[in-house]
């Protein structure tokens, strides 16, 4: 079974919507029994850092989400300031991360460069991969994903570095670490780069790369 | 490289989509899952959808509509229209939604723009300020579905809607609403040099090039339209059509 965690924090709507259209079995919820008994889990998020740390904390589901990923494996995915909470700490607020990588959530900052780009960084935008991955096998060339976010993380591991976008930096919009996967980008709504994304994603054996 | 999105604007009546000229006489474009299908298999880039009548009429919002629609599209989605409160809106993003539109908000009740975006975010807050030309020059903001005069100006407008938390400004120039004959590029500039969210422009696309100058001369970050997607040839006959990603990135970069 697949569980959606839903705390509070965004468009679980539209991550449903994708499950359904490709056919998987997928619920939502916020029960810690749910969450200690789900194959697989995708932590969605769209808001600030602190509250969603808050609201994980309050629901009782950090400390067994913590447990199914960290001692038992199982694959989990991060969307968004999902993903960015899987990181040790982010500079949009004060709560520490889940520090699952070796990795950090930082602000855009074009204040020194010559062109001054607007935040949030909002459309579409080319992703690099930047390794071969089980867990994103993609044949075709082309690869567009939907963003939108202010706040981007910073891999201290180069390994765990799964693909790359500009947006005046260059910056990493999707990890593999283990068992722990992370998208910057909303694939759920990415027509049918993101439709693949998620087919990859369900079909994904951690453990091995390449 | 960053795309600059191109979106068609989808106007919500009943449970048919019709296209608006000057904010007026709207003609009926067909069943709306037909064409929310059809802006799906051809992959736009996001989809705009406003209930234009649900404000003036004072009508609640169509949720299990929306939400039926919102199972059909795998693209970014907003919705305009009726908002009222937090709770609306938060249907809106369970239903898939993410981003939702104020408008008559912006003059009425600024809070609200910036409750939501504390609870939501600002990027998921999208202010539509509607505008009309003035007689002797300059421009001003109307509401209620371009009803309504609100003697400001779109600067101030949009500066107000952002200081609130607007994450992104949709600027619909009422003038050019319908008619094809390229955007108010002048109106774009003046708005989109005065923010630092992206900007939507919208009004009187009818070709690519239109496109290219809201971007290029204008400074917008995204080009939405009505019109340019839904009719074909001068007698305006409603035909559903989207440029190609090569189309577009020929037309407009």
């Amino acid at each position: 079974m697949i569980v959606v965690i839903d705390y509070g924090m965004g468009n679980v709507g539209s991550i449903m919507n994708m499950l359904k259209k490709i056919g998987a079995q997928a619920v939502l919820s916020r029960h810690p029994d749910d969450i200690a008994q789900a194959e697989r889990l995708i932590l969605p998020g769209v808001g600030s850092f602190d509250t969603g740390m808050r609201n994980l904390r309050e629901l009782g589901i950090q400390y067994v989400l913590n447990r199914r990923v960290v001692e038992d494996g199982i694959p989990i995915l991060g969307i968004c300031l999902g993903m960015q909470l899987f990181t040790k700490k982010s500079e949009e607020g004060r709560e520490l991360g889940f520090g699952w990588l070796d990795a950090e959530t930082l602000r855009f900052s074009f204040d020194q460069g010559t062109e001054k780009l607007k935040l949030p960084h909002m459309g579409w935008n080319d992703v690099q991969l930047c390794q071969p991955a089980s867990c994103f096998p993609l044949q075709q060339q082309e690869r567009r994903f939907y963003f939108v976010h202010s706040y981007y993380i910073r891999c201290n591991a180069p390994d765990d570095i799964l693909m790359r976008t500009s947006y005046g930096i260059d910056f990493t919009s999707s990890f593999c670490h283990k068992n722990i996967l992370g998208v910057q980008f909303h694939p759920e709504k990415s027509h049918r780069f993101g439709i693949e994304f998620f087919e990859a994603f369900l079909a994904w054996t951690p453990g091995r790369k390449g | 490289m960053v795309y600059k999105r191109v979106i068609p604007v989808l106007l919500l009546r009943g449970t048919g989509f019709v296209k608006t000229s000057h904010f007026k006489n709207p003609v009926y474009l067909g069943d709306c899952f037909n064409t929310v299908r059809l802006f799906n298999e051809k992959e736009a880039d996001e989809l705009m959808i406003l209930d234009i009548t649900a404000t003036p009429e004072n009508k609640p919002i169509n949720f299990d509509l929306l939400s039926q629609l919102a199972s059909e599209c795998f693209m970014p989605l907003s919705y305009g229209g009726g908002i009222r409160n937090i709770d609306d809106m938060r249907r809106l993003f369970r239903a898939g939604f993410e981003k939702v539109s104020l408008n008559t908000e912006v003059v009425k009740n600024p809070r609200i723009i910036s409750d939501a975006a504390r609870e939501f975010g600002e990027q998921s807050i999208v202010v539509s300020i509607d505008v009309k030309r003035k007689l002797f020059g300059g421009h001003e903001v109307y509401v209620n579905s371009g009803r309504q005069a609100t003697g400001m100006d779109p600067v101030t407008a949009a500066r107000r809607a952002v200081e609130s938390g607007a994450g992104e400004i949709l600027l619909n120039s009422i003038d050019r609403d319908g008619t094809m004959e390229g955007y108010d590029v002048e109106l774009i500039h003046k708005v989109a040099d005065a923010v630092p969210v992206p900007l939507v422009a919208c009004g009187g696309a009818g070709s690519l090039s239109h496109f290219h100058d809201a971007i290029h001369k204008g400074g917008a970050s995204a080009v939405a339209a009505g019109s340019f997607f839904v009719f074909k040839g001068k007698h305006r006959a409603v035909l559903i059509t989207y440029p190609s990603q090569k189309e577009i990135r020929e037309g407009i970069y």
